[in-house]
């Protein structure tokens, strides 16, 4: 690890005027910690952020806002979280261990590092982290890498799951400056790798994410979460789906699709929604509107299962999803 | 205990506990991560400011200046002499460093000292009550719940976190609540039964 001050700010001001362009907000340490050891991060100064007020999980007529401080394992156990976006508090609980739930927060939840091996091993080449160095997954072990939104640049699957749901529910994203704030959706505020792969959003230089809201709505009580993962537990997804539908009888009147584990950002499926709104629920609906899903797909020697494990994944959570209601 | 013990005869440069983080990163499946292990920094470097730590550790109020960049599990080895907690893989990957913060359980890997500033640590040493040993520890005595021993105080610190944070319904909760800690002798079953059992004394 590098030398790296370190400072304490009780305010939010005060944190901000701390910040540099080589500085980094530290909350649960999971990834900053874990990725410094590693000598893949290496900021000169680390800002300690965990006095700062943002926390509270409150829902309002404008939907649920979360401060960007409250640990995953806390927003999971909810009551609100569960009874009103389900799907939200089982992506958690699917996310990690315990040990880590209780650590991690809700906003370095959003700006976790990818799990690609190459990115975490500084003695091989990658974009990501040494920009112009090639991609070494590309010809690498790359089973577990992105299929959608890949470049030839970069393959690194994103992987947070909760990123998942909060993209198809449409979630905001507040952020602060010293400058001031302002508030981005989560779906753009990911970026695609393209030829410049170190850049994973549209985070500025010294900018922090104070919280979040999840717009109401009337499928987000009626969502799921399903995982598929190597080990029963403590894995990251091979392929998930985040699916929440608003019902009228049998029939779907709106959905709202996004998939993990198989795109370089959290992936939302609009044509898959599309397919599936206003018609009656039954497999061969479900199978036929997710037929399109892994269009434009891209696989790599060791991923080409990807494809169709979306579909699959897609299929069996509408299917969960419409026998529990 | 003096942490200088660890460095074993006559091999210069290789410590147990390298050989250990080593030996863990490969044995749960990382093997990229194996040769980075051994360069772990030591809780104490010359070159960056130090930062004074005021925590409670088992009940104890501790002071100490410890390096930023030094984890919580460094510091509660080399520092303050509690070698209870064991480095695994020191990636947060394994859970033998688990340790109660403000009362719930955390990988202290992960753990910058620095951050517990103000804050209450418990170790494995912390556990008993004078003489008298947590059920949790009793029942992994009671169901063997080990082997080599070296993710015991883990599994321990882990286990009576999750009781904490409910009881678990089945040994299936049991198995999904207790997944961030591997024991590589795989005394699973006997983990869960003693699990099973504390939890029915702590409730």
């Amino acid at each position: 690890m590098p030398t790296a001050s370190f400072t304490r700010p009780r305010t939010l001001d005060e944190a901000l005027s701390h910040a540099t362009p080589d500085s980094a907000f530290l909350a649960g340490g999971t990834t900053l910690v874990d990725l410094m050891k590693l000598d893949v991060l290496t900021p000169t100064r680390v800002v300690d952020i965990n006095r700062l007020p943002l926390h509270g999980i409150k829902l309002d007529r404008d939907g649920l806002h979360i401060g960007a401080l409250e640990r995953m394992s806390d927003v999971a156990a909810d009551r609100i979280v569960r009874r009103d976006y389900p799907m939200i508090a089982q992506a958690l609980e699917l996310s990690a261990s315990a040990q880590l739930r209780n650590m991690a927060s809700i906003g370095g939840n959003l700006l976790q590092r990818t799990r690609c091996g190459y990115f975490r091993d500084v003695t091989t080449a990658c974009n990501k982290r040494e920009p112009g160095s090639g991609c070494s997954a590309l010809t690498g072990f790359n089973r577990t890498h992105a299929i959608l939104g890949t470049s030839d640049a970069c393959v690194a699957t994103h992987p947070s799951d909760l990123a998942v749901p909060l993209v198809a529910l449409g979630t905001t994203v507040h952020l602060a400056t010293a400058q001031g704030t302002r508030t981005v959706p989560l779906d753009t505020f990911y970026a695609l790798p393209g030829s410049t792969p170190h850049l994973e959003n549209t985070l500025r230089p010294g900018e922090l994410i104070t919280g979040i809201t999840v717009p109401r709505s009337m499928w987000a009580p009626n969502s799921v979460y399903l995982k598929i993962r190597d080990r029963q537990s403590y894995e990251f997804a091979l392929a998930s789906a985040a699916v929440a539908i608003e019902w009228r009888g049998h029939t779907i009147r709106q959905a709202r699709i996004a998939a993990g584990g198989v795109g370089t950002r959290p992936w939302r499926l609009p044509a898959v929604e599309n397919a599936l709104a206003g018609r009656r629920a039954t497999a061969d609906v479900f199978e036929a509107a997710v037929r399109t899903a892994a269009d434009g797909a891209r696989t790599l020697p060791h991923n080409g299962f990807k494809p169709a494990l979306l579909r699959r994944t897609l299929v069996r959570a509408l299917t969960v999803l419409m026998e529990s209601r | 205990m003096n942490p200088n013990d660890e460095t074993g005869p006559g091999r210069p440069g290789v410590s147990r506990r390298s050989v250990l983080g080593g030996g863990a990163a490969v044995a749960i499946g990382v093997p990229l991560l194996a040769r980075e292990a051994q360069a772990v920094p030591p809780a104490r470097v010359a070159d960056a400011a130090p930062v004074t730590v005021r925590a409670t550790v088992n009940g104890r109020p501790v002071s100490v200046q410890v390096d930023p960049r030094a984890t919580l599990l460094d510091t509660l080895r080399d520092e303050l002499e509690l070698t209870g907690t064991k480095k695994g893989c020191d990636r947060g990957q394994c859970g033998a460093c688990t340790v109660h913060v403000d009362g719930r359980r955390v990988l202290s890997c992960l753990t910058l000292a620095a951050t517990v500033d103000d804050r209450e640590v418990t170790t494995i040493e912390g556990l008993a009550r004078g003489d008298r040993l947590h059920p949790m520890q009793q029942a992994f005595i009671e169901r063997d719940g080990l082997q080599c021993g070296f993710c015991t105080p883990g599994q321990i610190m882990s286990a009576v976190g999750m009781v904490q944070e409910g009881p678990a319904r089945s040994d299936d909760e049991i198995r999904e609540r207790m997944s961030g800690n591997i024991c590589r002798c795989s005394c699973y079953p006997s983990i869960v039964e003693a699990i099973r059992d504390a939890q029915k004394v702590m409730r």
